[in-house]
């Protein structure tokens, strides 16, 4: 299981053909609070870099661009009535949605944990 | 993901603080609904009785459940509620874009008369001539101001002028066989209105960025235009508070490249009698009669947003328009040609254009250009005074009606620009306008306006100066807990968004006792 | 200058403390052959009386709706305002505040709007509704988009009896899109919008009163609607009708767009009014316009803030749900200060009078040789058919100090079958000697 990164603050956490994506913790605090996500729908394919999702804090709506091309599996429905998971737990209990990858050598290009550390240094 | 962070959330305080249940002057009022009721009224009405057979079986079957008040009782809800207002009667407004001016009380009384109040948008012509006359003179000052071929009066507010003016521009591209023009121009320090209104109408809206100094450059539009580029929408004053010095380059460009010059005129404050925006060479733009004319804002609105068009986008103006024929003044009601028709039902905000002739004619053309030069000395001089204590992002040349801080004085010391405007209301001012323009970070935005005395820009000054003082020595607690004197400490936005409530209903509790 | 409060020597003090050597130095960024390059012609600036004068004298070349009997309706209704309102409504704290940002000074603001919400969704039956738009027209226009938002489909479709110039709004802000079908307009209430609702329709827009006064059927317009996923929008020009008729939301109305000017504000030749806009709780996120939340401060009280603001221009830009900014909050003080005065009580009998009103209206107007009404059902507006061109007719008994009704033929000019129709409208300010002259002299012109 590898955690890759965007230089937009999603991250796509490996877990076989299938990407969990999410935000970031330095993502997370500089938005502040989050009080909706709106998600994708299920089945819904996307390019890499397509716009995928939207957090929104009560004075910024920032959209949540899919880190690798695939078709949406799963949504966390759960952030619908407590969109502050993704504050409190972003790694985790916050995730966003799953992607059935399409092409795995698309996250050969995306950040490792020593990368996206030094980008948000 | 994209980061925009701007305004960032405001979060509630923590310091404990004794809650109040409000004092004399400042009152903690229940709603209207918790003190109204069903069977009090504060209107005489005869109870008549109807025969219900015209109303073909749709009589309301489900409650109304509206509370009303008797004539003491709403008067004291109103003159209560008001109290927990700031405005500009009672205090400095320095909201930058908003011109927030006084507002003169004749323009109330004259909008009043009958003669103008109690008339029809519907009634025949011949028995409106006077209010036609007066929209004449109205249309005569904003295009003599402008040096403009013609003006639409009916737009309900500037963002609504923005979609007329834009919707010109389309109807002229159309009719020129150009409708493969699909982008527009948009400096990146616009008002949230621009880039909406490009959209609304389905075009793409490409970014210019801001120069260094916060104008535009000519070059960055040159190298943004393209046989795709149907307008720019461009903010002159700027955001900024500045002029752009290439404006007439820039409109040149535009033009040569077969595209259109839209104009956001919210800030003609700073120009009005000084320069004519015809004279720069733009194709339309609006004038907030509520800024820049004095009608009132009225705690958000209504506003009125008329747009003053070029030769070339006249004959696309919307209906109606006034027009001299034989028998007296004219409206005309149904569009010809190419205009592209309505954008609102009737005549548009007549009520703003009596009290904005008011103004105008209270001024004289002479009073206006005083009035813009004021506004634009005092912007300076708020500059000049808080310059050594602020950070002044764009400090190259004058600047106009406005002064713009970013936040960069508030640099380590804990204290954001959300914290320092409301330690300000502490101090008993409004705020200034915060995280915009968003070219800078942390703007402050200042706009005195011309109303403000010397007196009162000194006071303000001085409180300005005290609390960069106190927020640099570390004082943190009086900005982050502020506003301390204020009706409400902060208000928890993040729970007013995560589960809105938007109406009131009655509580489980009341609900079970009516049982 | 009055409004001016520097002194000459105050002016020269201050360019001092800036450094510059006069005011025309503070605009050395404008472009010499543009600065101050004109001569205006304008006049000089002027005392208070005079400018009283002159406007004076503009508002007397008007026929003010009190100089005479008046029928006059058509999205636009003349009804007593309360002094109490005006009063109000001229407060500098409500008069001459900003939008509230600054929710802490504007505490007021805010629970007004709350407050007017709550009227709002109560008097339309549905579960919200936001702090105002432009006015009705452009609410439709609204609506419309809204609808094209929720349902990711195309197809509008107008009802024939929508009133002329929402259709025309409409119309202008979706360009003559193909997707767009107005159905042609219905004088005698008639309606086949039932027939033109299939998959691809995004929704229909039915008003109730329709233009010419018919009372339309909105609950089987909504079942329709929704049978085919479509969405029903219902507007209504006349706010007062709903204290006496069903509120659309109990029928199943999606989004209800009115014309709030009947209540608490003036006719003003057709502006400033007000627009509301009331939808389902799950449309929300859709909703154009301003809307104002309860919370709580810092010390646990209750107050109120501007919430759910990530759907407008000033943070979503391009991706906004709609333009708007300024919208028409003192219009919407005085609908809310005027409703409260009203309540339910007030509310239901200003409705019944109106009701009562235009029944007595249609009855002398069915005694008039010459003249039909052509409605079975109204609520205090109704459209007649008479034997003469109605523009003229109109006019000549406007010369006789009677303002008789609108001539569809004004919106509807192509039309030829619209040519001889008046729309009337009486309220609690028309009496039976209005009614009574204007019988008099149509039965004298008609004869
Ligand atoms: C620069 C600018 N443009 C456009 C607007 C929109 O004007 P309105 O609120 O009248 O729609 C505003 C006002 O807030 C503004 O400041």
């Amino acid at each position: 299981m590898t955690t890759k990164f965007t230089p937009d603050h999603e991250y796509i956490r490996v877990e076989g053909a299938t990407g969990i994506v999410g935000i970031t913790q330095f993502a997370q605090e500089a938005l502040g609070d989050i009080v909706f996500v709106e998600l994708p729908s299920v089945g819904k394919v996307f390019k890499k870099g397509d716009e995928a999702a939207v957090v929104e804090s009560v004075k910024a709506a920032s959209e949540i661009y899919a880190p690798v091309s695939g078709t949406v599996t799963e949504v966390n429905d759960t952030l619908t009535g407590e969109p502050g998971l993704v504050n409190q737990d972003p790694a985790a209990a916050g995730w966003m949605f799953k992607i059935a990858i399409a092409d795995a050598s698309e996250l050969d290009g995306l950040l490792d944990d020593a990368g996206y550390a030094e980008l948000t240094k | 993901m994209s980061m925009n962070n701007q305004g960032r959330p405001t979060g509630v305080g923590t310091s404990g603080f004794a809650s109040t249940s409000g004092s004399a002057l400042l009152p903690n009022e229940p709603l209207l609904f918790e003190i109204g009721d069903t069977e009090h009224s504060g209107v005489d009405l005869p109870h008549v009785t109807i025969s219900t057979n015209r109303l073909g079986g749709f009589e309301r079957k489900s409650p109304l459940d509206l509370a009303g008040l008797t004539e003491p009782e709403a008067m004291r809800h109103y003159v209560r509620l008001s109290r927990l207002n700031h405005s500009i009667d009672s205090g400095m407004y320095p909201l930058g874009s908003c011109t927030m001016k006084h507002n003169p009380r004749l323009n109330e009384k004259m909008a009043r008369l009958p003669g103008f109040s109690d008339i029809h948008p519907l009634q025949p012509v011949s028995t409106v001539q006077g209010a036609l006359e007066l929209m004449n003179q109205l249309s005569h000052w904003l295009m003599t101001l402008t040096n403009t071929a013609a003006v639409a009066l009916t737009p309900k507010a500037g963002a609504h002028g923005e979609l007329l003016g834009m919707m010109a521009i389309k109807a002229a591209q159309d009719a020129a066989g150009q409708s493969h023009r699909k982008i527009v121009l948009v400096p990146e320090s616009a008002h949230g209105t621009n880039p909406a209104t490009a959209a609304f109408l389905g075009y793409s809206v490409k970014p210019i960025p801001a120069r260094e100094d916060g104008t535009v450059d000519v070059q960055a539009v040159k190298d943004a235009l393209s046989p795709e580029v149907a307008a720019i929408m461009l903010t002159n004053p700027n955001t900024c508070g500045l002029f752009e010095p290439q404006v007439i380059e820039i409109a040149q460009a535009i033009h040569d490249a077969g595209a259109f010059f839209y104009c956001d005129g919210a800030n003609f404050n700073a120009i009005m009698g000084v320069v004519r925006p015809g004279d720069l060479g733009i194709d339309a733009m609006h004038i907030n009669l509520h800024k820049t004319f004095s009608t009132p804002h009225g705690g958000g609105g209504p506003g009125a947003g008329p747009v003053v068009l070029s030769e070339a986008l006249a004959p696309f103006a919307p209906v109606p328009f006034v027009r001299k024929g034989s028998n007296g003044l004219e409206l005309v009601e149904h569009a010809e040609g190419e205009a592209l028709g309505r954008i609102t039902a009737f005549q548009g905000q007549m009520g703003m254009y009596v009290r904005a002739l008011t103004y105008m004619l209270s001024h004289g053309g002479d009073g206006l250009a005083q009035a813009a030069q004021d506004a634009v000395l005092n912007a300076n001089y708020i500059k000049a005074r808080l310059a050594h204590a602020f950070s002044v992002p764009f400090g190259d040349y004058p600047t106009m009606h406005e002064a713009l801080f970013d936040d960069s004085f508030l640099a380590g010391t804990g204290v954001t620009t959300l914290d320092f405007a409301k330690a300000l209301i502490d101090e008993g001012f409004h705020p200034m306008t915060m995280y915009f323009p968003l070219v800078v970070h942390g703007a402050m935005l200042i706009e005195p306006t011309e109303s403000e005395s010397k007196q009162t820009l000194d006071r303000f000054c001085e409180v300005m100066e005290e609390l960069a003082v106190d927020a640099k020595s570390g004082n943190v607690e009086r900005f982050t807990a502020a506003p301390m004197k204020a009706p409400r400490r902060r208000l928890d936005e993040t729970r007013a968004a995560r589960s809105p409530i938007l109406k009131w209903e009655r509580s489980a509790e009341t609900l079970k006792a009516a049982e | 200058m009055r409004y001016l409060p520097h002194s000459d020597h105050e002016r020269a003090e201050m360019l001092g403390v800036i450094g510059a050597a006069n005011i025309d130095a503070l605009f050395s960024a404008v472009p010499a052959r543009a600065l101050k390059s004109f001569d205006l012609g304008l006049p000089a600036h002027s005392p208070e009386f005079l400018v009283e004068a002159h406007m004076r004298a503009l508002a007397a070349k008007n026929h003010a709706g009190a100089d005479g009997p008046f029928f006059v309706g058509a999205g636009a209704y003349r009804h007593h305002v309360p002094a109490t309102v005006d009063h109000l409504i001229q407060r500098s704290e409500w008069l001459t505040a900003y939008t509230p940002y600054q929710p802490e000074i504007s505490q007021g603001t805010l629970q007004m709007l709350f407050e007017f919400q709550t009227q709002a969704a109560k008097l339309t039956g549905m579960d919200v509704a936001n702090a105002s738009l432009y006015d009705g027209s452009t609410g439709t226009a609204e609506a419309v988009l809204m609808a094209r938002r929720l349902t990711r489909r195309n197809k509008i479709v107008l009802s024939g009896g929508l009133h002329p110039h929402y259709r025309d709004v409409v119309r202008a802000y979706l360009k003559d899109d193909a997707d767009l079908q107005i159905l042609s307009a219905s004088p005698e209430g008639q309606g086949d919008i039932l027939d033109h609702i299939d998959e691809t329709t995004a929704a229909i827009v039915v008003q109730t009163p329709d233009f010419y006064g018919h009372l339309r059927n909105i609950k089987t317009a909504a079942d329709a609607a929704h049978a085919k996923g479509a969405l029903l929008i219902v507007v209504i020009t006349e706010v007062v009708s709903l204290g006496l008729l069903e509120a659309p939301g109990a029928l199943g109305a999606d989004i209800v767009v009115a014309e709030g000017q009947s209540i608490g504000n003036a006719l003003n030749f057709g502006g400033p009014y007000l627009g509301l806009m009331a939808t389902r709780k799950e449309f929300i996120r859709q909703m154009p316009g301003r809307l104002c939340g309860e919370t709580v401060d810092a010390d646990g009280q209750r107050g109120f803030v501007l919430t759910l603001s990530t759907r407008e221009q000033h943070i979503r830009r391009e991706k906004a749900t709609s333009n708007i900014c300024t919208n028409s909050g003192l219009c919407a003080l005085a609908f809310s200060i005027h409703m409260g005065l009203l309540g339910e009580a007030g509310f239901t009998r200003l409705a019944r009078l109106n009701h009562a009103q235009a029944s007595k209206l249609a009855d002398a107007l069915a005694g008039v040789p010459g003249v039909e009404v052509l409605n079975k059902t109204f609520f205090n507006e109704m459209t007649i058919s008479t034997a003469q061109p109605a523009v003229a007719l109109v006019e000549r008994l406007a010369q006789r100090g009677i303002l008789a009704g609108v001539p569809v033929s004004r919106l509807e000019p192509t039309d030829p079958s619209v040519v001889n129709l008046i729309v009337l409208a009486a309220t609690e300010l028309t009496t039976d000697a209005d009614i009574a002259a204007l019988t008099t002299a149509l039965a004298e012109e008609l004869a």
